[in-house]
């Protein structure tokens, strides 16, 4: 008995100072520099709340367990392993994972305390399981679509919007009659069914272009399930870490769709699909200029200032790390190369930062839209590689653009403007960019990364004769 | 129970607006490691699992609990993995070091 009690103190303890160490980590992330320390002070925390846990006297079977651990640790080291660029696909993932736990944690519960379960718990694990397999089926659905398993243009059809309702508000009603008849056990079931329906119906409407609002919305669903499972099980840990989840999910959500100017029932509830394909529709032919290699090699060899913005179609072309030669090769020549970093370039938030970092770009070269856009008027290049609407000036001139509002970098601003892109074909977005026709713009046709590796080789050759 | 609950609200609105304040301060040049970091210690569910795992108060609560550990820990591993992998590729062109 003794031993029990001083067994539960020990693990008190141990979750009391995860907690602490879980706090600290993401404070610690708040800048580059000890950043690293924050992924330690994480782990020594996880490493302190497992262990803990592991002691915990009501324990009689620790065969499964540890089988499970080393289960998890074999599927997450790979996971922890893929390329930079399938990242936003990993995160999907491994919120589907989180959801997976939280809603088998909360299954489990409910079944061992039923039919004797409070309301006030009753509630509690209703929105565990709700949340947990909605965002379990929604998270699987991004994966797939960023993992391009899945179509990525949004599938819309007439009355989906009442379909999705529809099905959230019978997930309620459900929960609803289980609180005042935790009895009625057979309904249970539907309670994990139906959202999960809802879950893949959430996601089937949204385009590539929205997913950094919904990984980060799906992130502090993920958050929010597990602070209910916090409830549920009473751990003031689980409350804690899951509340700092959800509101970092949220938190990236709000940044996101303002970075669109969009809500998020906008996002979520669509009609952006809409008007993109009138959008297209009205698309007329007019004349561009295009540049070659040598051209555009000529420019910014005799540029002072070049601005890089990149975008989703650089990650897809792999052309980091030859952007990264190109940023060697004119900084040599002493031209100063910064990097403009829209908050919704690319899949999720911050995308573009790691695939930059990744190819040794210096961090303090990555500036935020607020901090470049001031810089543009006295660029004489932007670039802009493999990026489209984040750059498209009729977000701030035509009020009949879908896009109209969106904050973007005001690359319309500098003396040049240079677009790698593949063809004039519409893009993704289906939204004619009028920056491409302004007299100022130099359309550089070709895939990223071939184009700016001749770029590259276009500049050392120079060097090579005088 | 009432009480437990009370307080378990309590300290809910206190983390919420802990991991406000704390995460706005987050550059927006970490965003992606920032995701995958609260995505490890998210996975701190795996306790919540490991007792429903090891208690065996029922075959189904053990073998979801065994499923959910997989989950979790699969997140905890691989999350601190890449989030590391990350941060380390973070430099800075300032005074280099030799």
């Amino acid at each position: 008995m003794n031993n029990f009690a001083g067994a539960d103190t020990l693990i008190e303890i141990c979750y009391f100072i995860a907690t602490a160490l879980f706090i600290l980590s993401l404070k610690w992330l708040s800048s580059p520099a000890s950043a690293r320390r924050g992924v330690l002070a994480g782990e020594v925390g996880m490493a302190l709340a497992i262990g803990g846990t592991l002691l915990h006297h009501g324990i009689v079977d620790y065969k499964w367990v540890v089988i499970a651990l080393v289960l998890g640790t074999i599927i997450g080291v790979p996971l922890g392993n893929v390329q930079m660029t399938a990242v936003p696909q990993r995160t999907a993932l491994s919120h589907a994972f989180g959801a997976l736990c939280v809603t088998l944690v909360g299954t489990a519960e409910f079944y061992l305390r039923a039919p004797d379960i409070p309301p006030f718990m009753m509630t509690v694990l209703s929105m565990e399981v709700i949340l947990g397999s909605l965002t379990f089926t929604g998270s699987l659905m991004a994966a797939g679509k960023l993992q391009e398993i899945l179509p990525q243009r949004p599938i819309t059809y007439k009355g989906q919007n009442f379909v999705n309702l529809g099905l959230l508000g019978a997930a309620v009603v459900i929960a609803v009659v289980l609180v005042a008849h935790p009895e009625q056990m057979r309904l249970f079931p539907a309670l994990i069914i139906i959202p999960l329906i809802f879950g893949v119906m959430l996601i089937i409407p949204i385009g590539g272009a929205d997913m950094p609002t919904v990984i980060s919305l799906l992130n502090s669903y993920a958050g929010l399930s597990a602070a209910a499972m916090g409830f549920v099980l009473n751990s003031k840990l689980l409350i804690i870490a899951g509340a700092l989840d959800g509101s970092s999910g949220f938190i990236l959500s709000v940044i996101t769709s303002k970075a669109m100017n969009r809500s998020f029932t906008n996002v979520l509830f669509g009609g952006f699909g809409q008007i993109q394909t009138s959008a297209a529709a009205a698309k007329e032919e007019r004349p561009v200029r295009s540049a070659t290699p040598e051209e555009a090699a000529g420019i910014l060899a005799s540029a002072s200032k070049v601005v890089v913005v990149p975008g989703y179609g650089m990650a897809v072309a792999q052309a980091q790390h030859k952007v990264r030669e190109l940023y060697d090769s004119l900084t040599k020549r002493g031209v100063d190369v910064t990097f403009g970093i829209h908050p919704v370039a690319g899949r999720m938030p911050g995308h573009m930062n790691v695939l930059l970092a990744e190819a040794d770009i210096p961090y303090d070269k990555l500036l935020e839209m607020d901090n470049i856009n001031g810089d543009l008027p006295q660029t004489d290049v932007a670039l802009i590689i493999g990026a489209n609407d984040v750059t498209n000036p009729s977000a701030r001139t035509d009020q009949g653009s879908p896009i109209y509002g969106m904050p973007i970098i005001d690359v319309d601003k500098a003396r040049t403007v240079m677009v790698i892109k593949r063809s004039m074909a519409a893009g993704f977005a289906g939204i004619d960019n009028p920056l491409y026709y302004l007299d100022k713009t130099l359309m550089l046709f070709g895939d990223a990364k071939n184009f700016v590796g001749n770029i590259v080789r276009e500049l050392s050759g120079g060097d090579g004769h005088g | 129970m009432k009480l437990d609950l009370l307080s378990s609200l309590y300290v809910f609105m206190l983390a919420a607006f802990i991991g406000f304040e704390v995460i706005r301060r987050v550059s927006p040049l970490l965003h992606t490691p920032l995701m995958s970091l609260t995505n490890a210690l998210d996975a701190i569910a795996v306790v919540g699992a490991i007792i429903l795992a090891g208690e065996h108060k029922s075959n189904l609560a053990a073998i979801l609990g065994t499923i959910a550990i997989v989950a979790a820990t699969s997140n905890v591993v691989g999350g601190f993995i890449i989030t590391d992998r990350m941060l380390r590729m973070f430099k800075s062109s300032g005074p280099k070091k030799s």
